[in-house]
């Protein structure tokens, strides 16, 4: 019975990834969701794209913590700003052919300039960045550029404190 | 040495991020500079004639963003330059990083795209860094005055990189009417999304 229920849960693990078709589409309204989080865990919030290199460099970094990590109190989410209408021809292949199974949305709001200053007042708009935050404990910062995987796991340790 | 080499290393992450910070904003004074075009000519802004002002947009031949609103830069300098306001486009990415990027690609580019506007070579990335820009693309909408070149504009050309039909905020064009109709520039800065510039790797 133990066993049977063994092979159950990992089969549903082995299934978890989602497939990347059903990405998950999100405007202002999602982007504001995500930010206000009240839970009491760190949220790490990756801006990229797949027309982005420096971003592309380091989303190996992103999906391999985010494995380390599950269930341990980090919450990371990939927030794509590629474009609406490359989708099918460029997002979903490139999140299959990399086997991403970080949780990815997908910005459909491209009135950039109408939301930037709600992630970050001092973010440019330049990609990748990522924010980090815990609004229970009000910590809160945004990096401004690519990182390498040790800077992210500094980051990590540094803000989930 | 070690120690020299160290501070100088400091020295210059430190210029880096003094860089990141000031950009050229409405209301400075943007100095002028001299590039070689495509033609392999020296070009400053100076020895453009009748001109008003520049479209100065940085740019390059492999940004998929670039690539977007190239049609839209285009459109821009057939619009505007009859009326005293050429675009003036500069590569600033190191080829080093960005091969496609190289001057004889730039001469491609220009050639394909059959561009009617000046495209500039920043090889030693200084105008970038002196106007701050970070991304391509990245306009710059300047004016003479009194002999000074104003900065009216800094950002986005639209709000819509995907689809210029979706566009319904057009802050490069509606700077440029102001500008015309010697009215303020309601929006004179927005943040441009697009991809970094490629700097030297030091």
């Amino acid at each position: 019975m133990k066993y049977l229920l063994a092979v159950i849960v990992s089969l549903i693990v082995g299934m978890a990834p989602l497939p990347a078709q059903e990405i998950e589409r999100i405007g202002i309204p999602g982007l504001e969701k995500i930010l206000a989080s009240p839970d009491d865990q760190l949220h790490v919030v990756n801006f990229w794209a797949t027309w982005c290199p420096p971003c592309v460099t380091e989303l190996p970094h992103f999906e391999k913590l985010s494995r380390e990590y599950q269930g341990k109190g980090v919450k990371f989410i990939l927030v794509s700003l590629d474009f609406p209408s490359q989708i099918d021809s460029k997002l979903i292949p490139f999140l299959k052919k990399n086997k991403v199974t970080a949780d990815v949305r997908l910005m459909t709001d491209l009135d950039y300039n109408s939301w930037i200053d709600k992630v970050d007042k001092n973010w440019q708009g330049n990609i990748p960045v990522t924010l980090f935050f815990n609004n229970a404990r009000k910590s809160r910062y945004l990096h401004p550029s690519e990182v390498t995987e040790k800077e992210l796991r500094e980051l990590i340790i540094k803000y989930k404190q | 040495m070690k120690k020299y080499l160290f501070i100088s290393l400091a020295a210059l992450m430190m210029a880096g991020l003094l860089n990141a910070q000031s950009q050229y904003k409405a209301g400075d004074i943007a100095s002028d500079f001299k590039l070689k075009n495509v033609k392999g000519e020296t070009v400053s802004l100076s020895d453009i004639k009748d001109a008003d002002g520049f479209i100065v947009a940085f740019w390059c031949n492999t940004c998929p963003v670039v690539k977007k609103y190239d049609l839209r830069l285009q459109e821009l300098h057939a619009r505007y330059a009859p009326k005293g306001y050429p675009v003036v486009a500069i590569n600033s990415n190191d080829p080093a990083v960005s091969p496609g990027d190289s001057f004889e690609k730039m001469k491609e580019t220009a050639v394909k795209l059959n561009y009617k506007f000046e495209y500039l070579f920043d090889e030693t990335q200084e105008v970038a860094r002196r106007f701050g820009a970070t991304n391509t693309p990245h306009i710059y909408i300047l004016t003479w005055k009194d002999g000074r070149l104003v900065v009216d504009y800094v950002g986005a050309i639209d709000n819509n990189a995907d689809d210029a039909s979706a566009a319904d905020k057009k802050y490069a064009e509606d700077a440029l009417n102001s500008i015309m109709n010697g009215q303020a520039v309601a929006v004179a800065g927005t943040r441009a999304v697009g991809c970094g510039i490629k700097w030297k790797k030091v």
